[in-house]
């Protein structure tokens, strides 16, 4: 058995799907914060395996800029939750339903 | 050209302080609002007085600047009608807008002293500095569409100044009567402007008085659009039978008074006449009833002004009528004296005005002149100045309002004997009122009374008494300006003029004319001092004796009541009766009979309206959205996550596609 | 020959079990160690696929600092009541069925499309490692085509640190329920 793009491509995608399992169905917004990371770096992984695939860099590069991404998304997630935790004094995503109709 | 070219500014930096104070104005300190808006007409004033330098070394000196083209849909496509907002400096309106900004200036500062313990401060301010703007938009519009906008712009400020203190009845009722009466004089204005569109096809005043040199216009038209332009100057200029706004609106502050209704505002209907006197010239009875209507105004104020006992309403009227003098002058065709008129009386009725705001200051509001007298010992200043004032207007060589009467009775006399008769007697009247005023005030015993016995009466601060000395200087000699040439002046500002206005020349025998008003002046000034001063009671003795024509007269001729009756009280009650029975027996007959078939109509479309329209029509449109909303509103639910869910699902979809396809 | 393998297998299972575990556990801290795990199993499989630089910055980034990140915030508004309440949300049955519906469709895409490139590459390219590595490799690269990109990610990055600064600020008001 040798190892190709396939297989890293079959456990990106298995890391997404379960980022998209713990985006939709938990309730703590601070693991679907989580959730999402792990459904950024099954793109991560993806773009590494094209990038060993086609033996450029690109792909690399472009996976440090979504890390960057990654980053920034964090930070302003965690920013609106402190701030939302302090006005209702909740980190579940379905009390946050101000917008409703 | 750096200040011709950037003219846009001068009405910018008055229209920057109006925006600021009204978006900020809270936030701003006291000072804050003082520097902005004392600034901000002192950088106006000092731009124009640049414009104008440079306007002085341009071939024809004239400068029209097209801004944008405001509305380009009255654009034909063969030529434009003018409707843009564009600035012209010539002339005629270099000397409105040095005016306006300068006194403007020194009211402002004024206004600094003379508000500081009020409140609303920078709401006051905030409203003077976007007169400013709109006030210098009137007077270098290129149109008369961008005129009108000024016009009710100015007539807008002086409606939010009238009420500024808003709190008090009488001032909110006076802002909307001067809002209202202005109302009615726009609707002429308009009227006219519209008709002048139809005529020339342009409401640009470069090419109206191109169309006009070129070929004859037509004068029935002319004629009638000139009355109506006049009918809505008799609005803003307070002339009758519009004026009775006039006396009304000095509930508003003093400043507000000096400033817009007597120096700035109310003499736009003179810049307007000026502006398009050829139209005017061309229709010569709407000439004559604009001396007619000046002429019987002026005197007929003047009359009023002499009964008065409030400060300011004599103030008021005496604007009315000075006004009047004002339109007698177009009205005659002598419409650089006119306009000089203008000028001279904005220095001293300024300062008329300052000086009563000074007074009404120390003496803590009192406005009645039965409780004023002796106050030439606590107010040195103000007496002073409002002595030159005094002698300004009543036409005492060789102060201001003497030059430039004596050319508007010179035109007067070559108009008509009878024309020059009423503006003599006028002029008579104009002294006499003006000494009563003044003596009243200052001299003779104190009527009056402080709030605490030990407090006197006293001066004003620097900010208010250096303005009321500058307007006073130029009430002394501001009528260098227009030094006529029997006199072994030049007329300069005629001369600066003339590419406008054409001169007007001197009446033969001038110095006899002269001689006769400034006689009539002294007169009227010795009668006050013995009526007023040595005989206090033979007044009181004259009303005694007619106090019908007494009463008629204090109430300003009862213009109010005669507009109540006929206008607010529904065509008068007398006629009434009659009327009711024509009412019964024709009208109500008809409006039964037709009121019978629109009831048989009626419930037909009801029954229609019930249950095919409303029925079938919109309630059942509205269960049907209804009934499709329910299922999609609970998509609608507020929560994120049922949004990812809906997004994986449309992700899915797309899959889906692309693997089928 | 059998090396390779063992690891990819070896980080890939560490992998997915961890991300398993972030899904299901019911404490937050716990999630989020979880999620460590999980990161520096990716980080491992880059290693494996030869992009040396991107792990390094995985483990900094990832675990040094956003993690770090979390798990403060989960100090700051951890609840006690939050073990005992469900940790599910209500609809977690459309939730699964959506994803495993996605899941499937990418697996069907998957098997398609396999034929399309090389099967196996088992040696990972020269290309990628480079002359001097694939830190040199990935830096020149980076810096000589997108340095543009790179100067943007950075503003980015400023612009996400102030607005959090912002909106975490403590302010006056509250919203009423």
């Amino acid at each position: 058995m040798t190892i190709g793009t396939t297989q890293y491509v079959l456990v990106g995608a298995l890391l997404a799907a379960i980022g998209c399992v713990g985006v939709l169905t938990r309730r703590n917004v601070l693991v679907i914060l989580m959730s999402i990371e792990l459904i950024l770096n099954a793109v991560n992984i993806n773009l590494v395996a094209f990038s060993r695939q086609w033996g450029q860099v690109h792909g690399q590069i472009f996976g440090l800029f979504i890390m960057a991404d990654a980053a920034a998304e964090v930070a302003v997630g965690l920013a609106l939750l402190i701030a939302l935790f302090r006005n209702k004094a909740t980190v579940h995503a379905d009390e946050m339903d101000l917008l409703k109709w | 050209m750096p200040f011709l070219d950037t003219l846009w500014l001068v009405p910018l930096f008055p229209a920057c302080g109006a925006f600021l104070i009204g978006m900020l104005g809270r936030r701003f300190s006291r000072r804050g609002v003082t520097t902005l808006c004392v600034g901000m007409p002192l950088a106006a004033f000092l731009w124009a007085l640049g414009a104008v330098r440079e306007l002085q070394h341009l071939p024809g000196r004239q400068f029209e600047q097209v801004l944008f083209a405001w509305l380009p849909s009255l654009t034909a496509a063969s030529h434009s009608m003018g409707a843009d907002v564009g600035l012209l400096l010539d002339p005629l309106s270099a000397v409105l807008v040095l005016l306006v900004t300068g006194v403007g200036l020194l009211i402002h500062l004024y206004s600094v002293g003379y508000m500081a313990r009020e409140g609303g401060y920078y709401r006051f301010f905030g409203c003077l500095n976007l007169f400013l703007f709109f006030m210098l938009t009137l007077v270098l519009a290129n149109n008369l569409l961008l005129l009108f906008v000024g016009w009710e712009g100015v007539g807008m400020c002086s409606y939010l100044l009238i009420g500024f203190w808003f709190k008090k009845h009488t001032a909110r009722t006076a802002a909307m009567k001067a809002f209202l009466l202005n109302r009615v004089g726009d609707a002429g204005f308009l009227l006219g402007v519209l008709l002048l569109l139809r005529v020339f096809g342009t409401v640009r005043f470069t090419a109206m008085t191109q169309a006009l040199t070129r070929h004859a216009a037509p004068v029935g038209l002319i004629t009638a659009a000139t009355l109506l332009l006049f009918w809505g100057v008799t609005g803003k200029s307070a002339q009758f039978p519009l004026f009775v706004w006039l006396p009304d609106a000095m509930e508003g502050p003093t400043p507000v008074s000096a400033l817009i209704h007597a120096a700035t505002m109310v003499t736009a209907g003179i810049y307007l006449l000026c502006r398009t006197h050829l139209l005017f010239q061309a229709a010569p009875h709407t000439m004559a009833v604009v001396a007619a209507v000046g002429a019987g105004t002026s005197l007929f104020a003047a009359a009023v002004a002499l009964v008065q006992t409030d400060i300011k309403r004599v103030l008021a009227f005496s604007t009315i009528s000075q006004l009047g003098t004002m339109f007698l002058a177009c009205g005659v065709g002598a419409f650089a004296a006119g306009l000089f008129h203008v000028v001279t009386h904005a220095f001293f009725k300024a300062v008329l005005f300052l000086g009563a705001g000074s007074v009404i200051h120390a003496l803590d509001g009192e406005q009645d002149l039965s409780r004023m007298g002796g106050l030439a010992r606590f107010l040195p200043i103000t007496t002073g100045c409002m002595g030159v004032a005094t002698l300004a207007i009543a036409g005492i060589p060789p102060l201001a309002g003497f030059v430039s009467k004596d050319q508007i009775l010179s035109a007067a006399w070559q108009a008509s004997p009878w024309l020059w008769a009423v503006s003599w007697i006028t002029a008579g009247l104009t002294a006499l009122y003006m000494f009563r005023l003044y003596l009243l005030t200052f001299h003779g015993p104190a009527r009056w009374a402080t709030r605490h016995p030990a407090q006197q009466p006293h001066e004003a601060p620097g900010s208010m008494t250096v303005p009321l000395l500058i307007l006073a200087g130029l009430s002394l000699v501001g009528g260098g300006l227009g030094w006529p040439a029997s006199l072994g002046g030049a007329n300069r500002l005629a001369g600066w003029l003339a590419p406008v206005l054409a001169r007007t020349p001197e009446a033969a025998g001038s110095m006899g004319l002269m001689a006769v008003a400034v006689l009539l002046a002294m007169a009227a000034a010795g009668l006050a001092w013995v009526v007023y001063i040595r005989h206090p009671q033979l007044p009181r003795r004259w009303a005694a004796r007619w106090p019908r024509f007494n009463y008629w007269l204090h109430e300003g001729g009862e213009l109010d009541a005669a507009y109540t009756a006929v206008f607010a009280r529904g065509l008068g009650k007398g006629g009434g009766a009659r009327l009711a029975r024509f009412d019964d027996a024709v009208v109500d007959r008809t409006v039964d009979l037709s009121g019978a078939v629109t009831r048989l109509a009626a419930q037909l479309a009801a029954w229609w309206d019930v249950w095919v329209v409303d029925g079938l029509w919109i309630n059942g449109l509205a269960k049907l959205s209804v009934l499709i909303a329910r299922p999609l509103l609970l998509l609608q639910s507020g929560r994120l996550q049922t949004y990812a869910l809906l997004m994986v699902f449309g992700l899915g979809t797309f899959l889906l596609f692309y693997l089928l396809r | 020959m059998l090396a390779p393998v063992f690891f990819f297998c070896l980080f890939a299972g560490t992998a997915v079990l961890g991300a398993l575990l972030v899904i299901t556990l019911r404490n937050t801290m716990h999630c989020a160690l979880a999620l460590i795990v999980t990161l520096l199993a990716v980080a491992g499989l880059f290693v494996a696929a030869g992009a040396e630089f991107l792990a390094g910055a995985q483990v900094m980034l990832y675990v040094g600092g956003i993690m770090v990140l979390f798990l403060f915030v989960i100090m700051l508004v951890n609840l006690e009541r939050e073990q005992q309440v469900p940790q599910t949300a209500p609809q977690w049955v459309l939730g699964l069925l959506a994803v495993l519906t996605l899941g499937g469709l990418l697996g069907v895409m998957l098997l398609r499309g396999t034929g399309r490139w090389p099967a196996a590459v088992t040696a990972i390219p020269a290309a990628v490692t480079g002359p001097g590595g694939n830190s040199e490799r990935f830096s020149m690269e980076l810096f000589q085509h997108n340095l543009l990109a790179f100067e943007l990610v950075g503003l980015l990055l400023l612009i996400a640190m102030i607005g959090a600064v912002v909106l975490a600020k403590a302010r006056g008001t509250r919203i009423e329920e």
